[in-house]
């Protein structure tokens, strides 16, 4: 049996990425997944750049989880610069980084995922033939980007966050029109875990390591410790003992690997790690998805996307009402407490563990700065489930072995634009 | 046309985050009536048709190596219409941040000893490789902006997007004055056209729409020298998004 597959610009994802497989007499001679996404370079762009600055470049890495990287730019000033929130501050970030979940996950789930499922190539056909879930779609997506809006201005490149907390400040009224949003969506979160527990995920079970971070007393989104589900504990300043970055070179991404061959970081890992944390609701949810950690199913990192939306929406809710309970006050950023200084921020974005750590001179001035990305830090994992997923749909006709081998990349929400700029503090 | 009569558009990425055609979709989102009159016929990030018999080409991103030049000119060849889409296809953007640096020392700072392996040159507008209609300013993009532009493409009219500064819009906001506020803002300088959104949420302006066509810098600089600023630190906010003006700026004067 010979197969040749080659996707060349996998659709929709974020991003360019090629899928390469050859099969030859049943045995599996190639299997790639090449990042053709050209290199892009921000830890040099951010090389002299004011500090003040550095959110503001960093999100525009990626489009989608443009909060993310602004909070995690963030983070990374404000621990080298002695930096502490207040508690406002820290809602009004979590809100707001609720919001990109939110957006990121019903995008990538509704409009990039079910697409696969009900056979066709696009969100586009659905709107005639299933338009009560391409509506609701759309009402989701459009509270999750009013929710960042509200916080800071706009939820692509995120305005009103800066070192030491926020430049604006959203209105009682605004909240609380949220809030009633908020609560009126339950029922279209509902009818999403209804509609992604009925879908016939494929089964494919492969263990890896998942990695993510873990707080006490919270689902760990912004700040944490690094755990892994072979039992790593450390702290973020100790993150390269985890992602151990190398190159090859059919990928502008660099890959990691910890204590096995490979690693996966996002939704799934973050379930996995912190299931204990979520919110009862999500819990709740995830028993209707036949979820229970550790799941090792890849394909299911987009139900616990789901599972996430649940969690992220209630966890909305209560903010808001801790908001609107202690009233919002007009606060100048925190004050900067030394300079120069160096700080790692760490953040769960939708699609996983990200990093920015920076060094800040006696100027102000950023002199050194790595980001380690989500997607990086998957491709590794995802060459080696792909490896494992071929020998299960290889007898299939070509198309429908091309569609497993897309939807297997999908599963993993790859953002290829983040991607494509890592590297090694010196 | 396609045989329904709808004009055939297409979406087109390079070195960019996405985060405009994300702002596309959105834009669909509240005005879905759009899909009744153009025939969206490929749009990678969000469906996996693929159709090559496009008339208006909306681009984003920057051109950052030559091997990406020769997707370019094919979608010149085929589009009746370019239209750049955001800073990054229009400007650079924040792409041109790296020729601050030698290329070689950015190269090994992010790739190390493997800098070879991966093509990179000087992030370039795409208008410094192909001709190029019309652009939508922004970063990203603003989505009212984009359905007004499409809209007087589909009437044959010229886009309108202002040549007048940020400051403009900013005063009918009746914002306080970023430099009133103790902060220096590139707002009396830039294109307006984004509803001053970056002052109306307490952050200065900029310039990610670039410059108005008469810029009175030298006004510019003395109220930037006067905040306090450095040659240095008026160097550094002109060149957040506009790196690649700038430098073209000061080789037309030599």
């Amino acid at each position: 049996m010979n197969q040749r597959i080659d996707v060349h610009h996998v659709t929709r994802v974020e991003g360019h990425g090629n899928i390469v497989v050859e099969v030859e007499n049943g045995n599996l001679k190639t299997c790639r997944f090449d990042v053709v996404e050209t290199p892009r370079f921000f830890e040099a762009m951010l090389l002299g750049r004011p500090y003040l600055e550095a959110s503001h470049i960093t999100s525009r890495i990626c489009g989608i989880c443009a909060t993310g990287h602004a909070t995690a730019s963030l983070r990374a000033s404000e621990k080298a610069l002695g930096v502490e929130l207040s508690e406002q501050s820290w809602l009004l970030r979590k809100l707001t980084f609720h919001g990109e979940i939110l957006d990121s996950h019903i995008l990538h789930v509704y409009m990039l995922v079910a697409p696969d499922f009900l056979g066709v190539g696009s969100v586009i056909p659905l709107v005639s033939t299933h338009p009560d879930v391409v509506l609701r779609a759309l009402r989701m997506k459009k509270l999750s980007g009013d929710l960042c809006a509200a916080i800071t201005g706009r939820h692509t490149h995120p305005i009103a966050m800066t070192v030491g907390g926020f430049t604006h400040f959203p209105k009682m009224a605004e909240l609380e029109s949220l809030r009633q949003r908020l609560i009126e969506s339950r029922k279209d979160v509902e009818a999403t875990v209804e509609l992604f527990s009925k879908l016939p995920w494929p089964e494919f079970e492969r263990e890896t390591e998942y990695v993510s971070l873990n707080k006490a007393d919270e689902y760990a989104f912004i700040d944490g410790d690094i755990v892994t589900t072979d039992g790593v504990r450390v702290p973020p300043e100790r993150y390269k003992e985890v992602t151990n970055e190398f190159m090859v070179p059919h990928s502008t991404a660099k890959f990691t690997r910890n204590k096995r061959e490979s690693l996966m970081v996002g939704a799934l890992a973050r379930f996995n790690n912190n299931y204990d944390q979520l919110h009862p609701k999500a819990k709740e949810a995830a028993a209707a998805l036949g979820m229970k950690p550790k799941v090792t199913n890849t394909f299911l990192n987009s139900a616990a996307q789901v599972v996430e939306i649940v969690h992220s929406t209630e966890d909305s809710i209560q903010i808001i009402e801790k908001l609107l309970e202690r009233g919002i006050q007009h606060e100048d950023p925190a004050p900067v407490k030394r300079m120069p200084g160096e700080g790692v921020g760490v953040a769960e974005v939708p699609r996983g563990l990200l990093i920015h750590h920076y060094a800040i001179g006696e100027d102000g001035r950023i002199t050194a700065a790595n980001c380690i990305i989500p997607t990086n830090q998957n491709i590794n994992n995802l060459e080696h489930d792909m490896r494992a997923w071929v020998p299960k749909v290889m007898h299939k006709p070509q198309d429908a072995m091309r569609l497993d081998l897309e939807m297997l990349v999908r599963a993993y929400d790859p953002c290829i634009s983040c991607s494509v700029h890592v590297l090694t503090i010196k | 046309m396609s045989g329904n009569g709808k004009p055939k558009i297409a979406f087109f990425d390079f070195t960019s985050c996405e985060g405009c055609q994300l702002t596309v979709v959105d834009s669909l989102q509240d005005h879905p009536e759009l899909l009744n009159v153009v025939e969206i016929v490929q749009f990678r990030e969000a469906m996996t048709e693929k159709g090559e018999d496009y008339q208006i080409a909306f681009i984003e991103g920057s051109c950052t190596r030559e091997s990406d030049e020769a997707r370019l000119k094919k979608i010149r060849e085929q589009a009746a219409l370019v239209v750049a889409l955001g800073t990054c296809a229009h400007l650079s953007g924040v792409n041109s941040l790296k020729a601050l640096h030698p290329l070689d020392e950015v190269r090994r700072y992010v790739y190390g000893d493997k800098a070879d392996w991966y093509e990179t040159y000087d992030a370039r507008p795409i208008d410094a490789v192909i001709q190029v209609d019309y652009a939508i300013p922004g970063c990203p993009i603003d989505r009212n902006e984009f359905i007004a532009v499409v809209k007087a493409l589909l009437l044959g009219k010229k886009p309108p997007i202002p040549d007048y500064p940020v400051c403009v819009e900013c005063k009918l906001k009746e914002n306080v004055c970023m430099f009133t506020r103790g902060k220096v803002c590139l707002g009396p300088v830039t294109r307006a056209g984004c509803g001053a959104i970056c002052p109306s949420y307490g952050a200065s302006c900029e310039a990610c729409r670039g410059y108005i066509t008469n810029p009175n810098d030298n006004s510019m600089q003395e109220v930037l020298a006067k905040a306090g600023l450095s040659v240095e630190d008026i160097t550094s906010i002109y060149t957040m998004f506009t790196t690649y003006q700038v430098r073209e700026k000061l080789m037309q004067k030599g």
